[in-house]
């Protein structure tokens, strides 16, 4: 099997997803300046949520085509999370605008760490694996394995971006959107309501949450009430290694995240002589995120930021 | 305090209080609620410690770090390395607690030198990073070499001891009682005394006020001809130098140590302290190490029997009801005093504006 290319497919698989949950970082930061480190949970709750509808549909004996089992899993997930979303802006994090810069960091950790628990107290701390709902097919593409669940994940991802990307570019709100990002003072002044476009931030990356937790519970076929923070983790980073703050840049750092991750894992044992298993795949995520900022210090595609007087 | 008369008397007693308050609180605790609760004093204070390290980043100069534990976590190794049967090395306090003092501190100015060029959020990932790359290192050193032992741990720390003087046992002394965490209570006191007094003499110094400097206004305070990049790493070697410390004791107090405590969650939640308490302000964030740490403890003791009470039994997860009430109580904290509960003076001028 083709080693470089068996990681090249799963690093883009792993990569699609990490740059939808980037892309909520980055929107949120762009517009408000935010680190929203409850945004992981939200990925978090988006599988789990889709899981449980997913597993009660199943077992119900309707007898539901696998792709609107799925489909109905998204179609309550995406809400719930949408709504959760809306409800930590508005409690959480809308009073502290103006604020000590500090202090909605605090709070977007506490949010993070309620969601969590619970969580914990819906799900259990028990670990979920993924109701075997669609067969996966495995095809061989010169030597190495795909499956159609790896072709679904990377084509829906790109649709999804694509999606954001018209939105942004296209339409009223992107342009308030951009406006509020840029200057959102200024956009007041021309009658943007900041407090929408900022809600719709939120909800946008919101829903593009809960579909990648869908996404990697199913890729990984397991869910439970911690995979939110290590998975949030990565995507900010991803976020930042892209220029936090541009769209382009998150997805661009969450493909070169993932393909870092898994080329890292599948030769760091032949780099190191052995001596470094692939256990150490995270810190070669993280290596290379220090080495791309000690050179680039706003991120690949970020605007260097002149340094206010 | 001195305009009120006799204020400088009262100040007198209000210390000479505070003073006999901390000396007999180990036993007034035990007497009251229990050893354990010494030991959650004595938590404090190594949180307290570390919060005042990271005080020193965070609050005097501005630099946000969220991989603070990695260097309680390199402290808190190295001492347990040099004193365990690990490597069958036993070096006593003396020569371990400087060291990790000094290696930490080195530690810090080795994540500072990277970093100097970054700003704000990108500097929260990159120690992020940093801190997550130390705590994966840890986990996995067991191999091919066995240096830290992996998950498992390090086990049988040796305790602190002065010559024949062991601070874990228990023994009496004096025609007193004590047992070993209320003989660590004393040490504790005294080294986070001097680290207090450490802080406060350094705030006010000329690198106090670079610091400051720094913080308000990187480019004004290089053009008023501060070496921006030396008193950068001397923040972080000095706030990296306590966490060092911290991390020794912590290692021989437990006498067990694995990366397991050295995670995100805990650079966190000394950050919370900071943050919490009054960033900046010395005693605010003394105030937010104590609480952050006695809170869950309280909660712990709490919930259970409160379950009990109203429904008979525990239906509700009691560890998963004390984190999500912390979590809670971060967020009220800040949406009611987003400044700490007790800013210092010139954030709070800064804020009323």
């Amino acid at each position: 099997m083709d080693i470089l290319l068996q990681q090249l497919i799963n690093g883009i698989t792993l990569g699609s997803i990490y740059a939808l949950v980037a892309l909520g970082y980055t929107m949120v930061y762009g517009i408000v300046g935010l680190i929203n480190f409850a945004h992981g949970e939200l990925v978090m709750v988006g599988a789990l949520t889709a899981l449980s509808v997913i597993q009660a549909l199943m077992t119900s004996g309707l007898g539901l085509p696998p792709a609107v089992i799925v489909l109905a899993g998204l179609l309550v997930a995406v809400p719930v999370c949408m709504l959760l979303a809306y409800a930590m802006e508005r409690i959480a994090y809308r009073p502290l605008r103006g604020a000590p810069r500090l202090a909605p960091l605090i709070t977007a950790i506490g949010v993070s760490i309620v969601l969590q628990n619970l969580a914990m107290l819906v799900w259990g701390r028990s670990y979920f694996s993924f109701p075997g709902v669609v067969n996966v097919t495995t095809y061989s593409v010169g030597g190495a394995a795909v499956t159609d669940q790896q072709i679904v994940i990377v084509l829906l991802a790109a649709a999804l971006m694509a999606g954001l990307l018209v939105v942004v570019h296209r339409t009223r709100l992107g342009l308030a959107m951009r406006a509020t990002a840029e200057n959102s003072t200024v956009a007041g002044l021309m009658g943007v309501d900041a407090n929408r476009v900022i809600v719709a931030a939120f909800l946008l990356g919101a829903a593009l949450a809960a579909i990648a937790g869908l996404m990697v519970s199913a890729y990984y076929g397991i869910a439970h009430y911690y995979m939110g923070f290590m998975l949030g983790l990565k995507a900010f980073t991803a976020a930042v290694l892209g220029g936090i703050g541009n769209l382009a840049g998150a997805m661009l750092g969450g493909l070169l995240l993932g393909v870092i991750e898994s080329l890292g894992a599948g030769y760091i044992g032949d780099l190191t002589g052995d001596v470094l298993g692939s256990n150490y795949q995270d810190v070669f995520a993280f290596f290379v995120l220090i080495l791309v900022l000690t050179i680039r210090p706003s991120g690949l595609l970020g605007e260097r930021i002149s340094e206010r007087a | 305090m001195s305009r009120i008369p006799g204020g400088k008397r009262l100040e007198w007693a209000g210390i000479v209080l505070i003073a006999l308050a901390l000396a007999v609180l180990p036993f007034a605790l035990a007497a009251a609620f229990g050893q354990t609760w010494v030991r959650v004093v004595n938590l404090a204070l190594l949180y307290a410690m570390l919060a005042l390290g990271l005080n020193i980043v965070v609050g005097f100069a501005g630099l946000l770090d969220l991989g603070y534990i990695a260097f309680y976590a390199v402290g808190a190794y190295l001492y347990a390395l040099l004193a365990s049967p690990q490597f069958g090395v036993h070096l006593p306090f003396w020569i371990t607690l400087p060291l990790g003092f000094l290696v930490a501190a080195f530690f810090g100015v080795l994540l500072g030198a990277p970093t100097l060029k970054l700003r704000g959020d990108y500097l929260a990932i990159v120690t992020l990073g940093f801190g997550e790359i130390i705590r994966i290192f840890l986990n996995n050193l067991n191999a091919p070499v066995n240096i830290t032992n992996g998950p498992q741990g390090i086990n049988l720390v040796d305790p602190l001891k002065i010559g024949a003087f062991s601070f874990s046992t228990r023994e009496t002394l004096l025609g007193v009682d004590f047992t070993g965490p209320q003989k660590y209570y004393y040490a504790l006191l005294a080294l986070t005394l001097g680290i207090i007094v450490l802080n406060t003499r350094l705030q006010d110094s000329r690198i106090g006020r670079a610091w400051e400097a720094i913080r308000e206004d990187e480019i004004a305070a290089r053009a008023m001809g501060i070496n921006t990049r030396n008193i950068k790493l001397l923040a972080f070697a000095m706030g990296a130098s306590f966490g060092g410390l911290a991390g020794g004791l912590f290692a021989s107090i437990q006498g067990f140590i694995s990366p397991e405590s050295f995670s995100l969650l805990e650079s966190i939640t000394v950050l919370s302290m900071v943050v919490l308490g009054g960033m900046g302000n010395i005693a605010g964030v003394i105030l937010g190490a104590v609480l952050l740490t006695a809170l869950p403890e309280v909660i712990r003791f709490t919930v259970v029997p409160a379950q009990e009470a109203v429904f008979g039994k525990v239906i509700v997860d009691p560890e998963a009801i004390r984190m999500l009430l912390f979590g809670l109580a971060l967020i009220l904290v800040m949406l009611f005093r987003p400044a700490g509960l007790w800013p210092a003076t010139l954030r709070k001028r800064e804020f009323a504006r």
